[in-house]
């Protein structure tokens, strides 16, 4: 029982950041209609940034955190202006290559700025740790869940009760119909890249911090994040977080118990236990959990 | 070398509604392959709504159809030929000349070109003629690499043997995996193709017995009788070495695989593989039988991709099964968008452009001094931000890839040719 309760923890805090990159994926997937390849990039980005301004600048960590996600969401904000918006009406896979040449420029620029090694996060955490009882939890992963938590309703608010949510939720639905009767499209591309981009940030934070560390190949987060996106279906915010949590449970289950339960599966099970599982929903759900299938016209 | 048939493409689209007569096509429309694609192919594709498919996605001809109105016949333009026969000229001197006049690090790096491009053109069926984005292509590598290394080493068969048995193996395993993509569309359908090679790697990983596990697998050299590539083969009173051996034998698969896609995307199949990609409900409803096209292409597309991974394999020596991870697969997505969808030179380009300069960029940065270990970055690094933001670059400029880029450029002249070549002071007529 002890165990079951701290896998289901860590499978939630897990889940926490598969559901902030999830929301990364879908935010940018209903402005621009493309899967962002640099997501991962985004989110090791932000969180060398954080590290860097904690640990080389002496800034106190939460100011460091939201200039981080600042700058990170302003990087993301200056790829939809310079780059991305010249691409629009173009194939959607051109644009998947062009955020892969970002992710590329990315990956290579960090170690060169940061160095290889692997660097705190800076956070003020660290190892320490709650106790109640017989349980034991890192407050690195309680924070985690509370920081998702305040960003997945922060954007679920924004969306609802502003003018540039409504504006958002408009541009999804209708690009045309929303230029018409006068949306700001450019604008509000714009916005959600710099969403995405800062919400990337924060997940790439809270994944540096303890067992864990900073360093470049967390990006690859980002790819078993995928499960998530599509569990819930790629133009649902809401089916992001939940595919988000979902997976992020799951896999910590499986880490914990596979081992001694199913040995004969070998080392690696948990890494392709969320894709297994989104294979199975697709089969019977071809657009997720919450994707809206598209009406065709003949 | 504008990798397309111009007349043809251009009687196609220039008269879908009267090629829907299915008697006159022989006459009517040289270089087609209508003796094959028969009349029901003409009924399917002829159609006025397939017609405006392709000509609003379709690829773009290097002339406009004739506006004559004499259904196939491409006006007489003798310039436009001989430009075409020049180029396939220069470019077939050019590929078998290549090894023999550059150094080892080039010879080696055109190898993997080639061996790079037979794999991205079964990723261009797929993707480029089918519609159907896959990021799984690497598990076919995989496959086919692991499968002709087991046969090599355990068996000791003969590379005639192994290099199609890996081809057979990866084809077999599209077969299987493509029905599961039917109901999946886009994105989603890219997507779970990263399922596959997420479970590839899986596999490599726990099967120690057939792949080596973590620590990997030597796998063998390609060998034909008493020929072994690794050792050099002395053929014709020259020796050629390991890496000229694989340049030629890749380059030969390369040739017949391009025949063959040539063929293929010309026929009845071809076509319903067009039509499926443009408007899939549309080709349902004229009668194209969807998911049969789909696993069709998708068999092709493993097939290519295993004999490409039988000799990736090979001509490493040594796989790990990181090797064969996702950026393998974004790799191949980005040989056929930058060289151009949906052509037939585009993944050879594609492949010249993903493979060619990165290892440019690290041959010369690596004599700049700054660029050398203990300077502000390595080469690698380098290399890999030059690449990206050429990619970049290269896509806002030229979205329809280097084979727009060529079309681009031979279409200006032939233009001044057949202005006469005056402007060039020459005179071709």
């Amino acid at each position: 029982m002890t165990t079951f309760v701290q896998l289901l923890f860590a499978g939630v805090a897990l889940g926490a950041i598969y559901a902030l990159v999830a929301l990364g994926f879908t935010v940018v997937y209903r402005s621009s209609r493309v899967i962002n390849f640099a997501q991962g990039a985004f989110l090791a980005l932000g969180a060398f940034m954080t590290s860097w301004l904690v640990l080389s600048e002496n800034l106190p960590f939460w100011a460091a955190f939201v200039v981080g996600a600042l700058a990170t969401g302003t990087v993301g904000l200056l790829f939809q202006l310079c780059v991305v918006r010249f691409a629009i009406g173009r194939p959607e896979f051109t644009i998947v290559m062009l955020t892969l040449g970002l992710a590329a420029v990315i990956g290579a620029l960090l170690p060169t700025l940061f160095g290889n090694n692997p660097r705190g996060n800076g956070d003020v955490w660290g190892s320490s740790a709650v106790r109640l009882g017989q349980y034991q939890f890192f407050w690195v992963q309680v924070w985690t869940i509370v920081a998702a938590i305040v960003v997945l309703l922060a954007y679920g608010a924004f969306t609802r009760y502003t003018r540039y949510g409504l504006a958002m939720r408009s541009a999804a639905l209708d690009p045309e119909a929303s230029m018409a009767v006068g949306i700001p499209l450019r604008r509000v591309y714009a916005t959600a890249w710099f969403i995405a981009a800062a919400v990337a940030c924060v997940g790439g934070v809270f994944l540096g911090g303890y067992p864990n560390s900073v360093n470049p190949t967390m990006s690859n987060i980002a790819l078993i994040a995928f499960p998530a996106i599509i569990l819930g279906g790629l133009d649902s915010p809401t089916g992001a977080i939940v595919g988000g949590f979902v997976i992020g449970v799951i896999q910590e289950l499986v880490q914990g118990y596979q081992p001694q339960h199913a040995p004969w599966l070998g080392n690696d099970f948990y890494l392709i236990a969320p894709y297994l599982v989104m294979i199975l929903v697709l089969l019977f759900r071809p657009y997720g959990l919450f994707g809206s299938r598209p009406a065709e016209r003949l | 070398m504008t990798g397309e048939p111009p007349p043809a493409a251009g009687a196609l689209v220039g008269t879908g509604v009267d090629s829907a007569v299915p008697v006159p096509n022989d006459q009517a429309q040289p270089g087609t392959d209508a003796g094959q694609a028969g009349p029901r192919a003409d009924r399917t594709v002829g159609s006025p709504a397939h017609a405006a498919a392709t000509s609003a996605v379709g690829r773009p001809e290097s002339q406009p159809p004739s506006p004559s109105g004499t259904p196939g016949v491409p006006p007489a333009k003798r310039p436009v030929r001989r430009v075409r026969w020049v180029t396939g000229i220069v470019v077939a001197a050019v590929a078998i000349g290549l090894p023999f006049w550059v150094d080892g690090y080039w010879r080696s790096t055109f190898a993997f070109v080639v061996i790079a491009a037979i794999g991205a053109l079964g990723l261009d069926v797929l993707t480029g003629w089918t519609g159907q984005i896959s990021l799984g292509h690497a598990f076919f590598l995989a496959a086919g690499a692991y499968v002709g290394g087991y046969l090599g080493t355990h068996f000791s068969l003969t590379a005639a043997i192994w290099i199609p048995a890996g081809g057979v193996v990866a084809g077999v395993l599209g077969a299987v995996t493509g029905p599961a993509a039917l109901r999946l569309r886009g994105l989603y359908l890219a997507i779970v193709t990263i399922g596959l090679v997420y479970i590839g790697y899986y596999v490599l990983q726990t099967w120690t017995a057939f792949s080596g596990g973590p620590g990997g697998e030597a796998l063998p050299a390609v060998t034909f009788g008493s020929w072994n590539f690794a050792n050099g083969v002395r053929f014709l009173g020259h020796t050629f070495t390991k890496n000229e051996c694989y340049y030629f034998l890749a380059l030969l698969i390369l040739v017949l695989a391009m025949l063959y896609v040539r063929n293929v995307t010309r026929s009845n199949l071809g076509r319903c593989m067009v039509a499926v990609r443009d408007r899939e409900l549309a080709a349902a409803v004229l009668g194209v039988n969807v998911a049969r096209t789909k696993i069709r292409a998708f068999v092709i597309s493993s097939v290519l991709a295993g004999v490409a991974g039988a000799l990736y394999g090979s001509f490493l020596g040594f796989a790990v099964p990181s090797d064969w991870g996702l950026i393998l697969s974004i790799q191949y997505v980005v040989m056929i968008v930058v060289g151009g969808m949906a052509t037939l030179w585009g993944p050879v380009l594609g492949a010249l452009f993903v493979v060619g300069v990165p290892a440019l960029l690290q041959n010369v940065s690596t004599t700049l001094t700054f660029l050398q270990s203990g300077g502000a970055i390595t080469p690698v690094n380098a290399a890999n931000i030059v690449f990206g933001v050429f990619l970049v670059v290269f896509l806002l400029l030229e979205p329809r890839g280097v084979v727009g880029l060529t079309q681009r450029i031979s279409r200006t002249v032939v233009h001044r040719l057949d202005a006469g070549g005056r402007r060039w002071g020459v005179r071709y007529r």
